[in-house]
């Protein structure tokens, strides 16, 4: 492998390792928020013990996502010195106040989870909603540095130097608000199916006390009713997001789709694979008109094909299946909430063991629809890293010994994402909610 | 002052903070694996009951590091990037194994003595291998072929100075968090642990100076530039060499009730130790990054994003400061903290 692509890889999967943990770390706040206040509102015991379980997870997650976040970090910086350099010229102002969303959250997590004893419920409420406050922040400022490298504005090159400065113009391009919206959306999405997960496997298992089963059911309903809504937001802001393409960096929507020739009445192909030579998505099934429909709200809606670009300027063409992947997963999920929430009120029963079956699938895939998102967004703007300005061969560092740094690195992530699985499960195995629930009432 | 000045002792201070903070962090790390295993002392317990609530905080001052740097000097990063993905990427491996295993170990007691090893082995090397950076800066390491920087690691390896700079940097960690955990030990009225890290930093506080010294004269020839502006300097160092001594007597001055050290003081006058050291040799160091190629002048960023910047340092450390207060009561003045159990 050349640099570059060595640089991309060892990027790339840092990258995904720290999405699973950072995203659960906007996610979950959330939920703890919620059953906070829920248990402040309907003096519920269970609902103190499922804050209480969840900021522990929550701990064991953070600490992974907190190194695993300085590592994207330091290594934003070494392994892409030539996109640094317009960075922090044109884009710096995100990172830096994402440094004190950081240490938001990080002040007050260590008072939520240290000093919960020493708090008034009032504080303790208002220290969660900091937490929350910082970690969504945090991902708000960070995708605003990545929606810049797609809409990249505030500033002008001028025979290689970066000249006209508008930091502000930068931080609000005009992909950012739509593109943030998307991330802490899904975000929120997927730490409350990772909830639900959990929940509708606990249900599934047989001879508990129903204390437990009624503590779960609670966990369960509110994941769903979070996780429902958050992935219908998340849905709805995609459509937008599909427009936003549409204005600002066509090629991608294009490789998105497949679409090789411009033209009006665009067709929505959905599956199949991308064949160059045919130009065309062979096995799709075909919507007619409704790409155009989806791009600019009308069905004569011009949208720009491949062809129109320079072949060395196209996405790779393999974007179209990460696209139609989390689309699907994101589908699924609407239609899996509702679906099942809409169940417990029109029969009035328990959950059938199916859709428990069904349910436990809900975080996983919340997790690979935020993969394949944060996948194909990247991977759809090359060959650029910062769209039209700069190419990633461009960026890359020069520096030898990465395909070592990659295999060190490739090591360290799957200890970790086994030795944090066991820790998780051994914890809460040593600390059944059963004792917990025994606890709270006796 | 111009705005590489001003840039550059901002990154000073926060180099500054990161350097104190992450010694004591990583020190109590490592002095909670040693006493581990003793039932006859609270030492441990201590030390955890310090890191629990403030590691992550520390952490993001590492963060904040890289950012500002970055924010500041961007057109540094090209060459500074290339000169340290190796050994920052292997820092960042420990760093890693560091905090998960701290994390684990509260979570899982069976597995306690394994996962406390592991990170406190691995926090005594993070600050000895930060400091080993240093040298790289001095010049005699970086070769430009073609314009294509690289370090020469094996001469690196080889080089005196860098065993001293890994000596001074592990035993400053050692002596910063020792005494820092005998006055944390102070306020929480437990004199026992406090005789123990006091009898630490007693031990170690001189070789902190004598291994400081062995850094600086280590120096290759090549970094004699920075020497001989040391020497030039060398009222910072008098004044650092004073507080020390003023620093390390407090830990026999008598305080009340019979007992012996006022660590607080001392704690205060070794910050200002190392604060006026670090003063004298970054000064010395200006205006090179990385000597003789890089400059802070030739690494500052534009003017308009300069001054943005600095807003919002500003008005973020005013929004920060009042929530670092309410932590500080909390974990580290709070008696109900600090003497549970």
């Amino acid at each position: 492998m050349d640099n570059v692509t060595l640089a991309r890889s060892l990027f790339g999967s840092s990258m995904a390792f720290h999405i699973i943990f950072a995203t659960l770390g906007v996610g979950l706040p959330l939920m703890i928020i919620a059953a906070e206040v829920l248990f402040h509102v309907k003096k519920d015991p269970d609902y103190a013990a499922m804050a209480k379980r969840w900021t522990r997870a929550l701990a064991i997650l953070l600490g992974v996502a907190i190194p695993s976040g300085t590592i994207v970090g330091v290594m934003l910086a070494l392994l892409w010195p030539g996109f640094m350099e317009i960075v922090g010229q044109v884009i710096s102002l995100p990172f830096q106040i994402e440094i004190w969303a950081f240490f938001l959250e990080a002040l007050f997590m260590s008072i939520y989870v240290y000093a919960a004893d020493r708090l008034t419920p009032w504080m303790r409420i208002v220290s969660v909603v900091f937490v929350s406050i910082g970690a969504s922040a945090s991902a708000v400022l960070i995708t605003d540095a990545h929606a810049w490298m797609n809409t990249p504005r505030g500033f002008s090159i001028a025979n290689g130097q970066v000249t006209d400065v508008d930091p502000w113009a930068a931080v609000w391009n005009p992909s950012f608000v739509t593109t943030s919206i998307h991330v802490v959306a899904s975000a929120y999405m997927t730490g409350a199916f990772a909830v639900a997960s959990v929940a509708a496997w606990k249900l599934l298992r047989k001879g508990r006390a129903e204390r437990e089963y009624i503590y779960h059911r609670k966990g369960l309903f509110l994941a769903l009713l979070i996780g429902g809504v958050m992935s219908l937001a998340t849905a709805v802001n995609g459509h937008e997001t599909a427009q936003m393409l549409h204005e600002n960096e066509p090629e991608k929507l294009a490789a998105a789709e497949g679409l090789f020739q411009t033209q009006s009445h665009a067709p929505l192909a959905i599956g199949g694979f991308v064949d160059e030579e045919k130009q065309e998505v062979v096995g799709a099934i075909e919507i007619p008109w409704a790409l155009s429909f989806l791009a600019g709200n009308r069905f004569d809606t011009v949208v720009r094909g491949l062809n129109d670009f320079p072949r060395e300027n196209w996405p790779p063409l393999f974007v179209h299946t990460l696209f139609n992947l989390m689309v699907l997963i994101g589908t699924v999920l609407i239609v899996l909430s509702f679906g099942a929430l809409l169940y417990r009120r029109l029969r009035k029963r328990d959950y059938p063991r199916w859709l428990l079956r069904v349910l436990t699938l809900t975080g996983p895939m919340s997790l690979i629809g935020i993969e394949t998102g944060w996948i194909f967004s990247c991977s759809a703007r090359q060959p650029w890293t910062i769209y039209h300005i700069q190419r990633t061969s461009e960026a890359a560092t020069t520096a030898g010994n990465l395909g070592a740094l990659f295999v060190l690195f490739i090591g360290l992530y799957t200890f970790l994402l086994f030795a944090t699985s066991a820790v998780m499960l051994f914890y809460f195995k040593r600390h059944p909610v059963a004792r917990e629930l025994a606890g709270t009432k006796g | 002052m111009t705005d590489s000045t001003l840039a550059i002792f901002i990154i000073w201070c926060f180099l500054f903070v990161y350097s104190i903070l992450g010694s004591i962090d990583f020190g109590a790390g490592f002095w909670a694996m040693v006493f581990g295993q003793r039932a006859d002392t609270n030492a441990a317990d201590i030390a955890n009951r310090y890191l629990s609530p403030s590691w992550k905080v520390t952490n993001v001052f590492l963060v904040l590091l890289v950012v500002a740097l970055v924010g500041f000097f961007p057109l540094a990063m090209p060459l500074l990037g290339t000169l340290l993905v190796t050994p920052v990427c292997l820092v960042l491996i420990l760093l890693t194994l560091r905090s998960t295993f701290m994390v684990y170990s509260h979570m899982s007691p069976r597995y306690v003595p394994l996962l406390r090893f592991v990170s406190g082995i691995t926090g005594l090397l993070i600050p000895g291998l930060l400091i080993t950076l240093l040298p790289v800066t001095l010049g005699g390491f970086v070769e430009m072929t073609d314009g294509h920087p690289s370090v020469l690691t094996g001469k690196l390896l080889m080089s005196r100075t860098e065993y001293a700079h890994l000596a001074f940097g592990i035993a400053t960690e050692l002596f910063l968090s020792a005494l820092f955990l005998a006055d944390f030990a102070r306020e929480a009225e437990d004199e026992a642990t406090y005789r123990v890290y006091r009898h630490i930093a007693v031990a170690i506080g001189p070789l902190t100076l004598l291994t400081g010294i062995l850094a600086a004269v280590s120096m290759v020839p090549e970094a004699h530039w920075l020497v001989e502006r040391m020497r030039e300097r060398a009222s910072w160092f008098m004044l650092s060499a004073a507080a020390f001594a003023i620093g390390y007597s407090a830990l026999w001055w008598k305080a009340g009730g019979g007992r012996t050290g006022v660590p607080r003081a001392a704690v205060v006058c070794v910050i200002i130790q190392y604060g006026l050291a670090s003063f004298g040799y970054g000064s010395a160091h200006l205006p090179y990054i990385i000597y003789p190629h890089l400059t802070v002048e030739q690494g500052i960023t534009n003017a308009v994003m300069f001054r943005s910047l600095l807003v919002g340092y500003a008005a973020g450390t005013l929004v920060l400061v009042p929530v670092f207060i309410w932590f500080w009561r909390l974990f580290l003045k709070d008696k109900r903290y600090l003497k549970q159990e």
